[in-house]
């Protein structure tokens, strides 16, 4: 099925709460209600003739110069060889969303990926906990406006040029050596005392 | 022996918890698991990644279109070459390029050479997991030749950073199709030989079959990707169902697990899916050094190519399965956004439901059978 027959399906059963598809510049796609993503998604896995039974992928994108978080879904249908793409926007500072964990187990890592780096938390997820960072991190790092901290535990994350390093070293060594007296001469042999 | 775990689970003995990892040979990387075990049952393994992200995707944002080439290498540096295609191809559909026909010949040959020798280091390993050292060193050695092969193709031997966006760095250097021709005569031999040692050897199908089965069923629902996918009998190949590059120019089979030696979708499925498939890209390589076109090997593209606004998805076979590049431009020369989502990734959401009731040399075998590698988890 071509993407406008998928996304017309879609809106036959679901009206307004998808929206119109993307110019169709590169991969066109629509963006659905939050609160309708779970059942979207259950009918594009279960209904024949769509039968999108493989999560693709699930990421997200950051914009905040519309202050939304757009959650991206794209999923493939084994049988039809189809592909769907579908866009979920969450605000910013209190970004939540459905989870599709109970649609396609795949979800479950990718959601906590999500939630990891960007800070989007899934609703009904079984075990939403970060995945790449450690626990107690603070932020969300690919968030556009993420400042990293300085580093974790005392272990530094930020540093400058390792050649701005070297040469600070190099400035030190200078300094010392310069600050050291000049080493006394060598005392000339005692003459050997004559016979 | 059935009888025998079961009587020591009712029994509710002490449990135990391991820390499998991260400094672990059989983890191929640095992954731990922590594994709830009693006795020698495993109760339940829980994954922890991340020991390796190195924020990649946060580094596309920063470093510009072309600059971000070398940095796929390092998604997944043991099949380079098909991570360096799927970032070129969502560029090129953001810049809305023809690659020149001889260009997109060239990525299918590296490519496929790729494949084996990444398939040679997935079932070296897997052998040696299990066991057995000696095969690791058969596989090693063929790798060895294709290593040389694309040295002089690229002149790097694991990161190759060939792709470029509109085409491939270099043209193949001279005499270098009739040295590839001859390394697939010998490597035609190969195939059976490593058969002969190993995959039908009585220990190892034992210590394989019916081992940790992933269902038809399971395996799509947890988007498990390329020979993990097709180990459990789904016919899904983006090299022929969503076709790219110069692959609609070739014939070739897509080998799916049957059950070769127990049920399908167990082990030895996955491992010998990985052996038929080197059979098939030896084919593909052969068809495409008969049949390459000639021609200029890059499109004419800008020096910091600043593609209009929009996004584009980019999806490859790799040799870990489809690698989906999900690049986002906002307009300027930098990209808004690089995703990447890989097979390894989707392959460890298996093992927390997967593992409750394997042995723990067992676990051993799902993760080698998976084909796991640590970088291309965790980016």
């Amino acid at each position: 099925m071509t993407t406008n027959e998928i996304h017309e399906r879609l809106k036959a059963k679901f009206g307004d709460d998808v929206g119109p598809l993307s110019e169709p510049k590169m991969d066109a796609f629509a963006v659905v209600k939050a609160d309708r993503i779970v059942e979207v998604c259950k009918h594009l896995k279960s209904t024949p003739g769509l039968d999108f039974d493989y999560l693709d992928d699930l990421t997200a994108i950051d914009w905040p110069k519309r202050n939304v978080i757009e959650v991206v879904y794209q999923a493939a249908s084994i049988k039809h060889r189809h592909l769907v793409k579908l866009k979920v926007e969450a605000d910013r500072a209190n970004a939540v969303v459905p989870s599709v964990a109970g649609v396609w187990r795949a979800a479950n890592w990718l959601e906590r990926e999500v939630y990891d780096l960007f800070g989007v938390t899934f609703t009904g997820h079984p075990d939403l906990r970060r995945l790449m960072l450690p626990d107690d991190w603070v932020g969300h790092p690919l968030r556009k406006d993420y400042q990293e901290a300085g580093g974790w535990h005392g272990i530094n994350n930020v540093r400058e040029s390792s050649l701005v390093e070297l040469k600070r070293l190099d400035d030190v060594r200078r300094a010392e050596q310069a600050a050291k007296q000049p080493p006394a001469p060598v005392a000339a042999p005692a003459e050997p005392p004559k016979a | 022996m059935d009888k025998l775990i079961l009587r020591r689970l009712d029994q509710n003995a002490e449990e135990m918890i391991l820390n499998f990892g991260p400094q672990h040979p059989s983890t191929h990387g640095v992954i731990n698991f922590m594994v709830q075990t009693d006795g020698e049952v495993i109760r339940k393994a829980v994954p922890d990644v991340g020991y390796l992200h190195r924020g990649i995707e946060k580094i596309g944002e920063i470093v510009g279109y072309p600059g971000f080439m070398p940095f796929t290498d390092r998604i997944d540096y043991v099949a380079a070459m098909t991570a360096n295609e799927g970032y070129a191809i969502a560029c090129e559909r953001l810049l809305k390029l023809e690659v020149p026909p001889r260009a997109q010949w060239l990525r299918a040959i590296s490519g496929e050479l790729t494949r084996i020798s990444s398939h040679l280091v997935a079932l070296g390993t897997m052998t040696m997991d299990i066991g057995a050292t000696t095969p690791f060193g058969y596989g090693i050695r063929e790798r060895e030749t294709i290593n040389d092969l694309i040295e002089e193709l690229c002149g790097a031997r694991l990161t190759f950073n060939y792709c470029r966006i509109g085409g491939v760095a270099f043209d193949m250097p001279e005499g270098w199709r009739d040295k590839v021709l001859k390394f697939l005569d010998h490597f035609d031999t190969f195939v059976p030989e490593f058969d002969r040692v190993i995959s039908f050897n009585e220990i190892y199908v034992k210590r394989l079959a019916n081992v940790a089965v992933i269902t038809r069923e399971d395996a799509i629902d947890f988007g498990l990707a390329g020979p993990n996918l097709r180990g459990s009998g789904v016919e899904w190949d983006i090299r022929r169902d969503l076709p790219y590059g110069a692959y609609p120019n070739f014939k070739f089979e897509v080998p799916v697990g049957k059950g070769f030696v127990g049920t399908v979708g167990d082990c030895f499925d996955r491992y010998y899916c990985r052996v038929l498939e080197m059979v098939e890209s030896s084919k593909i390589v052969r068809q495409a050094l008969n049949s390459l076109p000639e021609g200029e090997v890059m499109a004419k593209v800008p020096r910091k190519p600043k593609p209009e606004a929009g996004e584009a998805t980019g999806r490859v076979e790799s040799a870990r399965g489809e690698i989906a590049y999900l690049v986002v431009s906002d307009g300027t020369d930098k990209a808004y956004r690089v995703r990447a989502r890989t097979g390894s990734f989707m392959a460890m959401g298996v093992f927390e439901e997967g593992s409750p009731g394997l042995m723990i040399a067992d676990l051993v075998a799902l993760i080698s059978s998976l084909d796991v590698v640590a970088p291309e988890i965790d980016r």
